[in-house]
């Protein structure tokens, strides 16, 4: 990589023609193909799906205040718990990291000009824009009080709500996932630079590719099913109808067959993006690097014979539930793995703490929490107390915003400079990560003992004997409302006033740092040559500071 | 309510069950678990940022080789913890899953938005069961309409509650009080209301309970006068020698289907030949049963089972 370390030191400040100003008005950016591009238009749209379904969200936990519901009747709340579980799940969550990250990285971190199909890649945000506007359309023309899981026969033959319209809009959805994961792996085969083997790939690149692996094999299938409960729904087809010999259980297997490997859609980019900002912060080789990266694989596998551990109380066989607890146990190991490398790759590094390390380590605590309480709910009997209250409630966010959430924003600040060309004031940036993680346990650790305490979640009402957990919960609820807006101004602010980044503000090893910052639409001017293994510090701050000694210190034992 | 000082502290339910102890033993110990990796995983990078932090701009730390016993150790350790919890919470689940024969057995029809409490010497609750103490307690459970989940917390027993087939939990409880009741799945717009209470009581009280309210006929005897108002015994005679098979004993046992396929006879199958006869008869008959599809109502179809069950009973009794 001795070519790419001089383009380093080479490159303009902030170059004069770049992906962001190559070309003006709308219809340059609707009809672009540029990678970078579309990943700022998916940035953009799932920005507004996080901000409905945050809304949701706050609505949801001022009502529950109260013990009698402080806002809305039960009706209505149930259609804010909804939107929130849909748009959060389908249309933030799904397409966070690979989709905005997934799409602006992939090519910079292989060294290609693009992904291997461009037109595919604009054509799959349109799909899901059509399908994020028409669920848009269901839930605000009158919305839909199913849950996100839509479970029949409710949703098929007695919700009274915009049932097909937000399910066919998932189901439209789901093809920009599908061909997005097919365009990922297709670019992640073919399209790497001279030298850049599998096992130099950036771990970043290994979690992304197990990630579209599940979207390719995982996504068709919720696409059947919602296919087949809106057929059950317009022309009774009783699939789902146990009147007419068909069965509501199917349904669950086939939802969780898609929705348990979803949950790794959601967390697996996070991981790797937690292995990029973990080195790149401690200017160290990642600790077992093929663990990290095979534990990925494994999870993506696994994850597709673990989903019966969702059905453990619907009065499955009592074998089937012994084989699915089984599995999801295993499935906890290499996510374990996971865990301990990363804290190990501290050991001995030189750790600096911007905003994006920040989010890290909190990644790091709250996925261990959420893994953790994860064992509950794959121990039969007490799954069997827990599952459908409050516990599942917690222990679900754990992992989907104090994991796959604070992995996006850390990703979002680690390459906003990389993206906007700019820096963001790294002060509100620490000081709105503290908030958040503060605002997050405060929130959702209180739901912990909810469940335990046998708090049903979807309760419109409640006992008054849980209120006081339920106000703590929705106090947190506000400060991490609070700690999202924050990023939100900042970042707006910094693309016009920000300092100028320069290729490489966090004097981090990858091939997307080696070019200027924002990047020329077609990347790299020469396509690198990589020669060596990714996470190689000691070669870089050799390079930057010839006169420094090879080994800043030698851990002597002494605290 | 008056009842509830213990469940103003919000931090433990109460355990009025024979396995709510086991139960959350098991809790306690995965607690203890999670704690101790959190409180680990926290201090080390505590420790970590503060002993590696960056001192100098240009240091260049130390690079760290990977030992393989490292990785090995951090794989095994979460396996043999895993694979305990899963054999001590497994045990757990098929002991506590399996109702002692000599349970008592109480129906339960879930529906938008109640729940139909139905005993086997007649009375019926609506949100409402009365238990006696120590006494092992067997739900037989079906919905009309759409999914529910009966849940009392406080036995830490759930099970779906589903249409169209029967699905079951049992409880013995060790203390007399009140207990929550709730509907754990999502049942539509006011799912938060299907709640209620069950009545744990010492055995002389619930005595009394059942003494106390109106006279009723048992479920079985209400089935068995539906058995002869919808003609059921022209042809189900008893000796066995008639159009149809004798039903006396049958409920239990295994029977081979003209299908090929062996089923055994449950509240399922019951349920199945009232509805849809030609599904599951038998080969030795002409399949000249009409269905009762929309004749007859789930509280009537409960009575009709309770029935064919007491058949069953009578016969065992007798040999």
């Amino acid at each position: 990589m001795s070519t790419a370390i001089r383009d380093l030191d080479d490159a303009p400040a902030e170059p004069a023609v770049n992906y962001l100003n190559a070309s003006y008005g709308i219809k340059s950016w609707l009809l672009t193909l540029d990678h970078k591009r579309i990943g700022l238009l998916y940035l953009a749209s799932i920005t507004v799906m996080f901000v409905v379904g945050g809304v949701a969200a706050t609505l949801m936990r001022l009502h529950l205040v109260e013990p009698q519901g402080a806002l809305f009747e039960p009706e209505t709340y149930n259609k804010m718990f909804s939107t929130h579980g849909i748009i959060m799940v389908f249309f933030f969550l799904v397409p966070s990291i690979p989709a905005t990250l997934g799409n602006f990285l992939i090519p910079l971190m292989i060294g290609a000009r693009d992904v291997a199909f461009p037109k595919l890649n604009l054509m799959s945000w349109y799909i899901f824009i059509t399908g994020a506007a028409l669920a848009l359309y269901g839930t605000i023309s009158g919305g839909v009080d199913t849950g996100w899981t839509f479970y029949p026969p409710y949703s098929s033959l007695y919700a009274e709500t915009h049932v097909v319209a937000v399910a066919m809009g998932i189901f439209i959805a789901g093809f920009s996932s599908i061909l997005t994961g097919l365009n990922f792996v297709v670019t992640i085969h073919k399209m790497r630079a001279p030298g850049m083997t599998w096992f130099r790939l950036p771990l970043f690149i290994w979690a992304l590719y197990a990630t579209s692996l599940i979207f390719v094999l995982g996504t068709p299938v919720i696409a059947i099913t919602l296919f087949l409960l809106a057929l059950e729904r317009l022309l009774h087809v009783g699939i789902f109808d146990p009147a007419v010999g068909g069965d509501p259980l199917l349904f669950q297997h086939l939802f969780w067959f898609y929705s348990h490997p979803a949950v790794y859609i959601m967390i697996l980019p996070g991981m790797g993006v937690i292995s990029e900002l973990v080195t790149a912060f401690t200017r160290k080789k990642i600790f077992g690097y093929s663990f990290v990266a095979f534990s990925s694989l494994s999870i993506a596998v696994i994850s597709f014979i673990v989903w019966g551990h969702h059905m453990f109380v619907t009065g499955q066989a009592i074998y089937a539930g012994l084989v699915f607890s089984v599995l999801s146990f295993l499935v906890a190991i290499p996510s374990a793995v996971k865990v301990f490398n990363w804290t190990a790759t501290l050991y001995r590094g030189s750790v600096s703490y911007e905003a994006p390390m920040l989010y890290a380590l909190g990644f790091i605590g709250l996925f261990t929490i959420g893994g953790l309480t994860g064992l509950f709910l794959a121990s039969l009997a007490t799954d069997v107390h827990l599952n459908g209250t409050y516990f599942i409630v917690a222990h679900f966010h754990y992992i989907m915003v104090g994991g796959a959430v604070m992995a996006y924003l850390g990703g979002i600040h680690f390459w906003w400079p990389k993206i906007s060309g700019r820096m963001y004031p790294d002060m509100w940036a620490r000081i709105s990560a503290a908030i958040i993680f503060l605002g997050f346990n405060l929130t959702f650790f209180p739901q912990f003992m909810l469940g335990y305490m046998g708090m049903p979640r979807r309760y419109a009402l409640y006992p008054a004997e849980f209120q006081v957990l339920n106000v703590l919960s929705s106090a947190g609820a506000s400060i991490l409302g609070i700690g999202y807006v924050i990023p939100l101004i900042y970042l707006t602010w910094s693309m016009r006033y920000g300092p100028v980044a320069g290729p490489n503000p966090w004097k981090a090893k990858g091939l997307e740092w080696t070019i200027p910052s924002p990047p020329p639409t077609e990347n790299f001017e020469e396509i690198p040559i990589v020669t060596e293994e990714a996470y190689n510090y000691p070669a870089i701050e050799a390079h930057h500071y010839p006169d420094a000694p090879g080994v800043a210190r030698v851990w002597d034992g002494s605290p | 309510m008056g009842f509830d000082v213990l469940a103003t502290v919000p931090f433990q339910p109460p355990a009025a069950s024979s396995i709510a102890e086991n139960v959350d033993t098991l809790y306690l110990v995965l607690s203890g678990i999670t704690a101790f990796f959190t409180v680990l995983i926290f201090s080390i990078i505590f420790v970590f940022m503060v002993k590696y932090r960056r001192r100098k701009e240009d240091e260049t730390p130390v690079s760290t080789h990977t030992p393989l016993i490292v990785e090995l150790t951090w794989t095994i350790i979460p396996s043999l913890i895993c694979a305990v919890l899963f054999v001590w919470s497994a045990a757990l689940y098929v002991q506590n899953g399996r109702p002692p024969a000599s349970s008592t057995e109480v129906f339960v029809i879930g529906k938008q938005w109640m729940w139909h409490l139905q005993h086997p010497e007649g009375p019926r609750e609506i949100n409402e069961l009365h238990v006696p103490v120590g006494v092992p307690i067997k739900l037989t459970m079906t919905s009309q309409d759409v999914i529910h989940d009966f849940y009392i917390p406080a036995f830490r027993v759930k099970k779906d509650v589903l249409p169209g087939r029967f699905t079951s939990l049992w409880f013995q409880a060790t203390e007399t009080g009140t207990y929550h009741l709730f509907c754990a799945q999502y049942c539509g717009t006011n799912h938060s209301e299907m709640i209620g209470w069950v009545y744990v009581m010492t055995p002389t009280d619930y005595a009394n309970w059942l003494a106390g309210g109106e006279k009723a006929e048992s479920l079985a005897q209400l089935g068995e006068r539906l058995f002869s108002q919808y003609g059921c015994d022209n042809c189900h005679v008893p000796e066995g020698n008639g159009r149809a098979p004798s039903l006396v004993g049958v409920y239990g046992k295994p029977e081979k289907l003209q299908s090929g396929e062996t089923r055994v006879v449950d509240e399922s199958l019951i349920q199945q030949a009232i509805l849809t006869p030609n599904s599951v008869h038998l080969p030795n008959y002409q399949p000249v049963m009409p269905t009762y599809q929309g004749q007859i109502d789930s509280d009537q179809m409960l009575e009709l089972i309770a029935y064919v069950k007491s058949l069953g009973s009578e016969e065992r009794n007798g040999k």
